[in-house]
C-alpha cells in the first residue's frame, strides 16, 4: 500500500496531508489543521489555538433538570396527547359535567409511562456515555505515559491503544509494534463487518514519537462512515484493535465530530398503514364528537327558550352574568368534553403497547434461529408489525438473499479453453502442458488481485469479498497457494512448490460505476504488469476485441447456467507508462476536494487497452427452500421483483432456478440488447417495446381480480426483465411528458407480470425502483429484503425494510426494520406473524372505535331526557375506569394472542394471505359495520333502560331507582356486551384469554360493590353509594341486564350463522386444514375455522 | 352448545441449555436461542370454538323456549299488580284543586287543601305502595343534581357551617348557611297526601299510612346523618343555620319522631335520590295489610285529601298520586314481559328458519356440519 501521507519539505515541522475523507468542500476553511502532540508551530506565527470539541460522547437526550420539561413537550408534541391535554385544560378551566380526574387520570398515566420509559431509555445510554467516557485510555504527553480519561482526550494527542481495546476516538496512526507498520482492525461496531481490515502507519515517520513534531491537515468531519472505511492511516473510534501488541495514533477527530458520533442518527420513522386508517377514523369520530356537541348546544338553547328558568332550579349568580355567547361556546366544550371518552386516550396506549410486547413473539420464535450463526430473528422497530402483513409487492436482492454468497469456484476459462475442477481435472493437466505458462499467468493474477488481507489461523482466508475467496480457494486446488501479504510483496506457492513473490504496487480500487478494479504488480523478473477482473460489460470494452468472440460465449453459457462470471484481463506496463500512471495516482490520491472523480479518471485512463485472458465462473448456491418460500409468497398474492447488480444471465438463471420464471412464461425484455437490436436509435425502440409489451401484458391480459382468482388459470404468465441502462432511460427520458407516460406504461407492464427482474442496478436505482412502485396507484404495501450495503437504500426505502444477517457485514441489517437469519424465515414472518398481525389490531383499532361509541352514544341520549345539560348517565368512576380498568386487558390479550387460524395453516395455505390483502379489515365498509354496530349497541342499553325506568318502582319493596342507577345499569349491560362481543370474536382461547375476560367481568362486579360500599371521605358526591348493590337486589334488573346483553349479541351471533363458507375456494381451504392438522384429532370431525374464511372479514362473527 | 377442538402442543416445552451452545468464552448476548416454551412459541394450548349453524341453532330454540316462558311470567305478573292514578295538578278548572293551583303563592301561611274523589273498582289484597308522580319536573338536570352536599348531609359539622359551593344559590341565606343546601333540597315535595275511604255505610275511614320503609336503607342508616352526636337535640344541632328558602319548616321539624327527622327524615332521603328521568315517581307512603281478612283497600270510593304546597303549573309540570302492589319485579310495567316474549320468539323463529335455510343449502355444502 501506498503510504498516503505526504511529507512537507519544511525540516522541522513535518507537515503530514492527511487524506483522511473524501472532501467534497470547496472552501479551505473545511480543512482542519493538527498539532501533533500539541507542540505548536514556529512562534513568530500568529497562532491562534483551534477549538476543538472534548472526546466526551453525548447521546443522551435528557439531563436531570431539563428532562422533565424536555420530554413533556415532546410528548405533548403528539398530536393525540395535545388533544387529551387541551380537554384536561378545558375541564380545569371550564365548570364541565366530568371532574378532569376523568381525563386527567388517564391522561397522567399515559405520560407518566411514557416518560418512565424515555427517562430509563436515556438513563442507559447516560450509563454508557458514562462508561464510554470514563475509560481509562493511556496518553503520551512529553514523552510520558499518563492515564487519563478518554473524555479528556484533545485533538492533537497522542494515544496509545493496546490489543482488543477500543479507539478511544478516530486516530492517524503513527506508530505500530508490528515491524511492516501495520495494524488490523475490526469495524464490527460500526458496520458490523467482522472481518480484520488492515491499516498502514504514516511512512517516513521519526521513531521516536516524543521528538515528533507535525501537523496534520485534514478535512471538517463528515459523517460518511463507508467513503472514509478506507484510508489506510485512519482508525475510527468503536473499531478494535486486533493482531496488534500496541500502536499509537494522533487524535484528530473526538468526541461528537468523531465518524461514529456523526453516524449516530436514528432513522426516519416509517408509519404504518394502519395507523393512517386509524387516523381516518379518528377523523370520522372526531367529526361525530364534534357533531355530537353542536346538535347539543343548539337543543340546548331550543329547550332553554320554551323552558325558562323554572324556581326549583335557579342559575347561580356566575351563570346568570356571563356573556350569552361566551355561555354558548363553555357550554360547546363541556359537551365536548362529555362526549370525549369516544375518543379514548388509551387506544394509543393499547395499540403502543399491543405493537412493542407482540413483536417479542417474532424474537422469541425458534423457527428464525439459525444454528449456523447462533441468532434468531431481530426486531429493529415494533411500529410495522402489522404491516408485514399487507405486503404486496417484494423487492429482493439475488446475492446473498436468494443465493446463499456461499462461493464456489466452478471452472474457468483461458483463451478459449476451459479448465474445470473434479472429473475435469485430467482435463486441466493437459492443458497445464500445453498451456502452462498462461495458466500460470491466470492464477498469479487472481491471486494478487484477490485482496487478501490475511490468513488466519484456521487456513481460512478473510477477503472483502466472497467471490474473491471462492477464487483464492479454487486455485488453491490447482496448486497455486496464496500465502499472503508480506509488507506489499504478495508470496504465492505454485505447482512446482517454488514461492514466487510479486510486488504489489497499487490497488485500482473496485467501484460499482467502473464495476471491476486492478493492481499493479511487479513480478521478480521487474515487468509491470496489470490485471483487472470485473463484469463481461466492463472489461469488454476495454481490451483488444480479437478474444472477445471466444469468451463471451463461455461467459453467456456460464451465466445461463446460474454462475457469476468475472472476467480477467491484464497487460505489460513498460516503466515509462508506470512511472506517468504512478505519478497520477499519487498526486489523485492527495487531493482533498473531488478526489473520487480524479481518481476515477485515472483509473479509466489506466485500465484501457488490455488483453482479455479468460473469464472464471464462480456458482453461488440457492438458499435454502429458496424456491419453496418464493412459490408460497407468491401464492400468497404478492409480486416479487429481484433487483441485483449482476449481469442478466446470471439473474436470470437464478430466476429459473428459484420459479420466479416458469417454464412458460414469458419473457418480456428491456435491456440494452433489445433496444439496440432494431438498428434505429435507442429512444425510439424503447417507446416500440414499451407499447408492444403493453400491449401483450395489460391491454390482452383477461382482468385479475385479487383474491378470487387463482394464479394457473389467468392464462400466459410474463416475466419481465429490464436492465439499469434501460431503466435509467425509462425514468429520465429527454421530454418531460415522454418520461411520465414511460413511467406509467413501465408500471402497468410490471404490475401485470408476476415475476420482475431488474439487474444491473445500482444501489440507488433499486430505491428509485422501490420509490416508483410505492407512489403508483393504490399505493401498494413494499418490503425490500437484502443482506448487503447495496440493499440499503432500498431497504429504507421501502415500507418494510428486513435485512438478512449474511455474510457481507451488517449494515442491511442496522438499517432494516426486522432482521431475519434466512430468507425462508420470511415465509413465516410474512404469512404467520404478518397475517396474525395484521388481523390483531386491524381488530384491536375497530373494536376500540366499537367499545367507544357504544359507550358514549347512551350519555349522548341521555341529553335529550336531562334538559341538554350535560348530565352524565355514568359516575366519573365509571368514566374514567371504563377505558383503563374494566374493558382494556381482554381486547390487549386478543390482540397479542389471537390466532384466528392455526400457524401451520396459515403457512401451509398462502392463498389465506389475500384474504387481508389491501388492508381488508380497516376498509371503510367494516368501519361502518362496526359503527352500525356500535350505535346498534348504545341504542339497546339506553332505550332498553330507558323503558324499563318508566316506572323506577323497581325493587320488591315499593322503593325507586334513580338516575345513577339508571346509568350503572346501562353501564353494566355495556360492559358485559362489550366484553361478551369480544368472547365470540376470539377464536383461540388460551388460559390468559379466559383469566382476562372473565377477569375483566369480575373485577368490574368486585370493583362496583367496592366503589359503592364506602363514603368515600375524599369525594364531593357519594352518588354510587349501594346503587350496584341495590340494582343487584331488583329482579328486574337483572332481567333486563341479561335481556340487552343478549338482544346486542344476537346479530353477530347470527351472522356466524348466515355468513357460511362461501366457494369452492374456502370450502376447499377448511377441507385441507382439518386433513392437515394432526394436532387436533377431534376437529377432523368438524369444520375447523369455518367461518374464517370468508371474504370480507374474519373478525366479525 | 359450541363445537370446540382442542389444540395441544407438541408436547415438548423444554427449556433449551441455549447457554452451553458451544462458543464458550465469547459468546455474545445475541447469541441466545429463542426459548422453547408454548407461551414465546405462541404454542399456549388453546380451546378453539367455532360457531356454527350446527351449534348457534339448539342455542337460538334454547333462548327462545327460555325467554318466551319467562316473558309470559313477567307480563302475568304485571298484568296482575293492580295500579291506580290520580292526576291532581288542579289544571283544569273542573279539577277539584284548580283554585289552590291558581291562588298558588309561597308566602301564603294559609294551606290551601283540596279533595280529590276517586273509586277503586277492584280491591287491593297485599300491601299498597303509594308514590307521587311528577312530570316535566327534570330533576335530572345538570345544574340540578350537583346541588346538594353530600358530606353536609352524612352529618358532618364543618359542612354544616359552610356548605359547598355546588349548593349555590341555595347555598346561604344572608350569612346563614342553609340546611340541607343545594336546589335538591330547596325543592322537597312537600305537598301532604291522605287517602280516606268512603265507606259504603257512609262513615269516613282514614287509611293509616306508613312513612318509614320507603327509603333505601342504606341511605337512611349510612348516607345520611344527623349532625351532632347521637340523640342530641336536633334543633341544637342545627342552631345556627336556616331552612331553604322554599321549605316551611326547619329541617329539625320534618317530622315528630326523632328517628325520622332532621336529615335522616325518610321523605326527605327519596326526594335527595335524583330520578332519572323528567317523568318520575317516587315513594310517598306504604299502606300495611292489616289483616288476612280484608283486603287492605276495599274496593269502592276514596277521597285523596290534599294539602296543595307544591307548584308545577309555572314549569307546565303534572302531580300524580299512584296507589299500586309490588310483585317480586316491582312496580307494573309490562315492558319486560314483552320484550322477553318478542326476544324469545324471534329467536325462535331465527331458529326455525335457519334450520330450513341449514337443511336446505347446508346439505350441499358441507355434509361434515349437517351431523351436528
Amino acid at each position: 500500500m501506498l503510504p498516503k501521507y505526504g511529507l512537507s519539505p519544511d525540516l522541522d515541522n513535518k507537515k503530514l496531508d492527511a487524506t483522511c475523507v473524501g472532501c467534497n468542500h470547496i472552501s479551505c476553511s473545511c480543512i482542519r489543521t493538527i498539532y501533533v502532540g500539541h507542540k505548536s508551530c514556529p512562534p513568530n506565527e500568529a497562532y491562534i489555538p483551534p477549538k476543538f470539541c472534548d472526546n466526551r460522547i453525548v447521546s443522551s437526550k435528557y439531563t436531570v433538570w431539563n428532562f422533565l420539561p424536555k420530554n413533556l413537550f415532546e410528548q405533548f408534541r403528539r398530536i393525540a396527547n395535545f388533544y387529551f391535554l387541551i380537554i384536561f385544560l378545558v375541564q380545569v378551566i371550564v365548570d364541565t359535567p366530568t371532574s378532569p380526574v376523568t381525563s386527567g387520570l388517564p391522561l397522567f398515566f399515559v405520560i407518566t409511562v411514557t416518560a418512565v420509559k424515555q427517562g430509563y431509555e436515556d438513563w442507559l445510554r447516560h450509563k454508557a456515555d458514562r462508561e464510554v467516557n470514563e475509560y481509562r485510555v493511556s496518553v503520551l504527553e512529553d514523552g510520558r505515559r499518563i492515564r487519563k480519561m478518554s473524555a479528556k482526550i484533545k485533538v492533537g494527542d497522542i494515544v496509545e491503544v493496546e490489543e482488543d481495546e477500543t479507539f478511544p476516538c478516530d486516530l492517524i496512526l503513527l506508530q505500530s509494534s508490528r515491524d511492516d507498520g501495520t495494524c488490523f482492525v475490526t469495524t464490527a461496531s460500526l458496520d458490523g463487518e467482522s472481518n480484520h481490515k488492515t491499516h498502514y502507519t504514516v511512512a517516513d515517520l521519526e521513531s521516536d514519537l516524543q521528538y515528533l513534531s507535525a501537523t496534520i491537515e485534514c478535512e471538517q468531519p463528515q459523517p460518511d462512515l463507508y467513503k472514509s472505511l478506507g484510508p489506510e492511516n485512519l482508525l475510527l473510534k468503536g473499531a478494535n484493535l486486533k493482531n496488534t501488541q500496541k500502536i499509537c495514533g494522533v487524535a484528530v477527530y473526538t468526541g461528537m465530530e468523531t465518524k461514529m458520533a456523526l453516524n449516530y442518527q436514528g432513522k426516519s420513522q416509517k408509519r404504518s398503514a394502519v395507523e393512517k386508517s386509524i387516523n381516518a377514523f379518528l377523523l370520522v369520530y372526531l367529526f361525530i364528537l364534534v357533531s355530537k356537541a353542536l346538535v347539543c348546544t343548539t337543543l340546548k338553547y331550543v329547550w332553554q327558550s320554551k323552558h325558562d328558568e323554572t324556581w326549583y332550579n335557579e342559575k347561580t349568580q356566575k351563570e346568570k352574568e356571563t356573556n350569552q355567547y361566551l355561555k354558548m361556546f363553555t357550554d360547546f366544550l363541556s359537551f365536548m368534553v362529555l362526549f370525549n371518552f369516544i375518543i379514548p386516550v388509551s387506544m394509543y396506549v393499547t395499540v403502543e403497547m399491543q405493537k412493542f410486547l407482540g413483536s417479542f413473539f417474532i424474537t422469541w420464535d425458534k423457527d428464525f434461529f439459525d444454528p449456523e450463526i447462533q441468532e434468531g430473528a431481530l426486531v429493529n422497530t415494533s411500529d410495522l408489525n402489522e404491516e408485514l402483513g399487507q405486503v404486496e409487492y417484494i423487492f429482493t436482492d439475488k446475492t446473498g438473499t436468494l443465493t446463499q454468497n456461499n462461493m464456489e469456484f466452478i471452472e474457468c476459462c483461458i483463451d478459449g479453453f476451459q479448465y474445470k475442477h473434479g472429473d475435469g481435472s485430467s482435463e486441466l493437466d493437459g492443458f497445464c502442458v500445453t498451456d502452462g505458462p498462461s495458466t500460470k499467468q491466470r492464477q498469479d493474477q487472481i491471486d494478487q488481485i484477490d485482496q487478501i488481507d490475511q490468513i488466519d489461523q484456521e487456513m481460512g482466508f478473510i477477503a472483502s469479498s466472497p467471490d474473491e475467496i471462492a477464487l483464492v480457494k479454487g486455485a488453491m486446488r490447482y496448486g497455486f497457494t496464496f500465502l499472503g501479504l508480506e509488507s506489499k510483496n504478495m508470496k504465492i506457492l505454485n505447482r512446482n512448490k517454488d514461492v514466487e513473490t510479486y510486488e504489489l504496487l497499487h490497488v485500482l480500487n473496485f467501484d460499482p460505476v467502473r464495476r471491476r478494479m486492478s493492481v499493479m504488480v511487479k513480478s521478480k523478473t521487474g515487468d509491470i504488469l496489470l490485471f483487472c477482473k470485473g463484469a463481461d460489460s466492463s472489461i469488454f470494452p476495454q481490451v483488444r476485441q480479437e478474444e472477445v468472440e471466444r469468451i463471451r460465449m463461455h461467459v453467456e453459457r456460464n451465466a445461463t447456467e446460474g454462475y457469476r462470471t468475472l472476467c480477467v484481463a491484464y497487460k505489460h506496463l513498460s516503466a515509462q507508462e508506470y512511472a506517468r500512471a504512478d505519478a497520477d495516482l499519487r498526486e489523485a490520491r492527495l487531493t482533498l476536494q473531488d478526489r473520487e472523480e480524479k481518481l476515477m479518471a485515472v483509473y479509466n485512463r489506466v485500465e484501457t487497452d488490455m488483453i482479455l485472458i479468460g473469464a472464471t465462473a464462480v456458482e453461488d448456491q440457492l438458499q435454502d427452500e429458496a424456491a419453496q418460500t418464493m412459490e408460497a409468497l407468491q401464492g400468497a398474492g404478492m409480486k416479487i421483483w429481484v433487483l441485483t447488480g449482476d449481469k442478466m444471465e446470471t439473474a436470470k438463471s437464478t430466476c429459473y432456478a428459484c420459479g420466479l420464471f416458469k417454464k412458460n412464461t414469458e419473457l418480456l425484455e428491456l435491456t440494452l440488447r433489445t433496444l439496440e437490436d432494431g438498428g434505429r436509435s435507442r429512444e425510439e425502440r424503447l417507446h416500440d417495446l414499451l407499447l408492444e409489451y403493453h400491449k401483450k401484458a395489460v391491454q390482452d391480459a383477461p382482468p385479475v381480480k385479487l383474491g378470487i382468482t387463482r394464479k394457473k388459470n389467468t392464462g400466459q404468465d410474463y416475466g419481465f426483465i429490464i436492465d439499469g441502462a434501460s431503466l435509467s432511460m425509462v425514468l429520465s427520458s429527454s421530454s418531460e411528458p415522454n418520461s411520465r407516460r414511460y413511467k406509467n406504461l413501465f408500471l402497468q407492464i410490471c404490475q401485470n407480470c408476476t415475476s420482475v427482474l431488474c439487474c444491473r442496478m445500482a444501489p440507488l436505482q433499486k430505491a428509485q425502483i422501490v420509490k416508483l412502485v410505492k407512489n403508483s396507484k393504490g399505493n401498494p404495501i413494499t418490503l425490500s429484503i437484502g443482506d448487503g450495503a447495496n440493499d440499503v437504500s432500498m431497504i429504507l426505502e421501502a415500507h418494510v425494510g428486513i435485512g438478512i444477517k449474511g455474510k457481507e457485514g451488517r449494515q442491511a441489517v442496522k438499517n432494516s426494520d426486522y432482521a431475519i437469519p434466512k430468507l425462508k424465515h420470511l415465509k413465516k414472518l410474512l404469512l404467520a406473524h404478518g397475517h396474525l398481525y395484521y388481523v390483531r389490531i386491524a381488530h384491536l383499532v375497530q373494536y376500540f372505535f366499537y367499545k367507544n361509541l357504544c359507550f358514549i352514544l347512551p350519555q349522548f341520549l341521555y341529553q335529550f331526557f336531562c334538559g341538554y345539560s350535560q348530565q352524565p348517565l355514568y359516575d366519573a368512576a365509571y368514566l374514567t375506569m371504563y377505558n383503563i380498568c374494566f374493558t382494556s386487558m381482554p381486547i390487549l390479550a386478543y390482540s397479542l394472542l389471537e390466532q384466528h387460524i392455526c400457524i401451520e395453516v396459515l403457512l401451509e395455505h398462502s392463498t389465506l394471505y389475500r384474504d387481508i390483502a389491501k388492508n381488508a379489515m380497516l376498509r371503510w365498509k367494516l368501519f361502518l359495520y362496526w359503527t352500525a354496530l356500535g350505535i346498534f349497541h348504545g341504542l339497546v342499553f339506553f332505550f332498553g333502560v330507558r323503558f324499563l325506568f318508566s316506572n323506577p318502582a323497581l325493587q320488591d319493596n315499593g322503593q325507586v331507582f334513580g338516575n345513577w342507577s339508571y346509568g350503572t345499569i346501562v353501564f353494566t349491560v355495556l360492559v358485559f356486551t362489550v366484553t361478551l362481543k369480544l368472547a365470540l370474536d376470539t377464536r383461540h382461547w388460551t388460559w390468559i384469554n379466559h383469566f382476562v375476560i372473565w377477569g375483566s367481568l369480575a373485577f368490574y362486579v368486585f370493583f362496583s360493590f367496592f366503589w359503592g360500599g364506602i363514603i368515600w371521605p375524599f369525594l364531593k358526591h357519594q352518588r354510587l353509594y349501594f346503587v350496584f348493590a341495590n340494582m343487584l337486589s331488583s329482579v328486574s334488573a337483572w332481567l333486563v341486564i341479561i335481556l340487552l346483553i343478549l338482544l346486542s349479541l344476537l346479530p353477530e351471533i347470527l351472522l356466524v350463522v348466515l355468513r357460511k363458507p362461501r366457494g369452492p375456494h374456502a370450502r376447499q381451504v377448511t377441507l385441507n386444514c382439518i386433513a392437515g392438522d394432526p394436532q387436533s384429532p377431534q376437529s377432523s370431525a368438524r369444520p375447523l375455522l369455518t367461518r374464517t374464511f370468508s371474504d370480507e372479514s374474519n373478525t366479525v362473527i | 352448545m359450541m363445537a370446540s377442538s382442542y389444540k395441544d402442543e407438541d408436547g415438548h416445552i423444554t427449556v433449551s441449555g441455549s447457554g452451553a451452545a458451544a462458543g464458550g468464552g465469547g459468546g455474545s448476548l445475541r447469541n441466545k436461542k429463542p426459548e422453547n416454551t408454548a407461551f414465546k412459541q405462541q404454542r399456549l394450548p388453546a380451546w378453539q370454538p367455532i360457531l356454527t349453524a350446527g351449534t348457534v341453532l339448539p342455542a337460538f330454540f334454547i333462548i327462545g323456549l327460555m325467554f318466551i316462558p319467562i316473558g309470559i311470567g313477567l307480563y302475568v305478573t304485571s298484568n296482575n299488580i293492580k295500579e291506580f292514578e290520580v292526576d291532581y295538578t288542579g289544571a283544569e278548572m273542573s279539577s277539584p284543586c284548580f283554585t289552590c293551583s291558581q291562588n298558588f303563592s309561597w308566602n301564603s301561611t294559609k294551606p290551601c287543601t283540596c279533595s280529590v274523589p276517586f273509586h277503586l273498582d277492584q280491591p287491593y289484597e297485599s300491601n299498597v305502595f303509594m308514590y307521587y308522580g311528577l312530570s316535566n319536573f327534570y330533576q335530572n338536570h345538570r345544574r340540578y343534581v350537583k346541588s346538594r352536599d353530600d358530606s353536609q348531609l352524612n352529618g358532618n359539622e364543618e359542612s354544616l357551617r359552610k356548605p359547598s359551593k355546588e349548593c349555590e344559590p341555595y347555598a346561604k341565606q344572608g350569612n346563614k348557611p342553609i340546611a340541607p343546601c343545594g336546589a335538591i333540597a330547596n325543592s322537597m315535595f312537600n305537598d301532604s297526601l291522605e287517602l280516606i275511604y268512603n265507606d259504603p255505610n257512609g262513615s269516613k275511614v282514614q287509611i293509616p299510612l306508613t312513612a318509614t320503609g320507603i327509603a333505601w336503607w342504606t341511605d337512611k342508616h349510612v348516607k345520611f346523618r344527623n349532625p351532632g352526636a347521637e340523640n342530641t337535640n336536633l334543633t341544637v344541632a342545627f342552631q345556627g343555620t336556616t331552612r331553604p328558602v322554599n321549605w316551611r319548616r326547619p329541617v329539625f321539624q320534618l317530622d315528630s319522631d326523632p328517628d325520622n327527622n332532621g336529615f335522616i327524615n325518610e321523605d326527605f332521603i327519596v326526594w335527595m335520590r335524583t330520578a332519572a328521568l323528567p317523568t318520575f315517581r317516587k315513594l310517598y307512603r306504604i299502606i300495611q295489610r292489616r289483616s288476612n281478612v280484608h283486603p287492605t283497600l276495599p274496593c269502592g270510593n276514596y277521597t285523596l285529601e290534599v294539602v296543595y304546597n307544591y307548584p308545577v303549573r309555572s314549569f307546565e309540570g303534572r302531580k300524580r298520586m299512584i296507589l299500586s302492589t309490588i310483585s317480586w319485579m316491582g312496580g307494573k310495567n309490562p315492558f319486560l314481559g314483552i320484550a322477553y316474549i318478542s326476544v324469545g320468539s324471534v329467536c325462535f323463529l331465527l331458529g326455525v328458519l335457519l334450520l330450513i335455510i341449514h337443511h336446505k343449502f347446508g346439505n350441499r355444502n358441507n355434509p361434515a356440519e349437517i351431523s351436528h
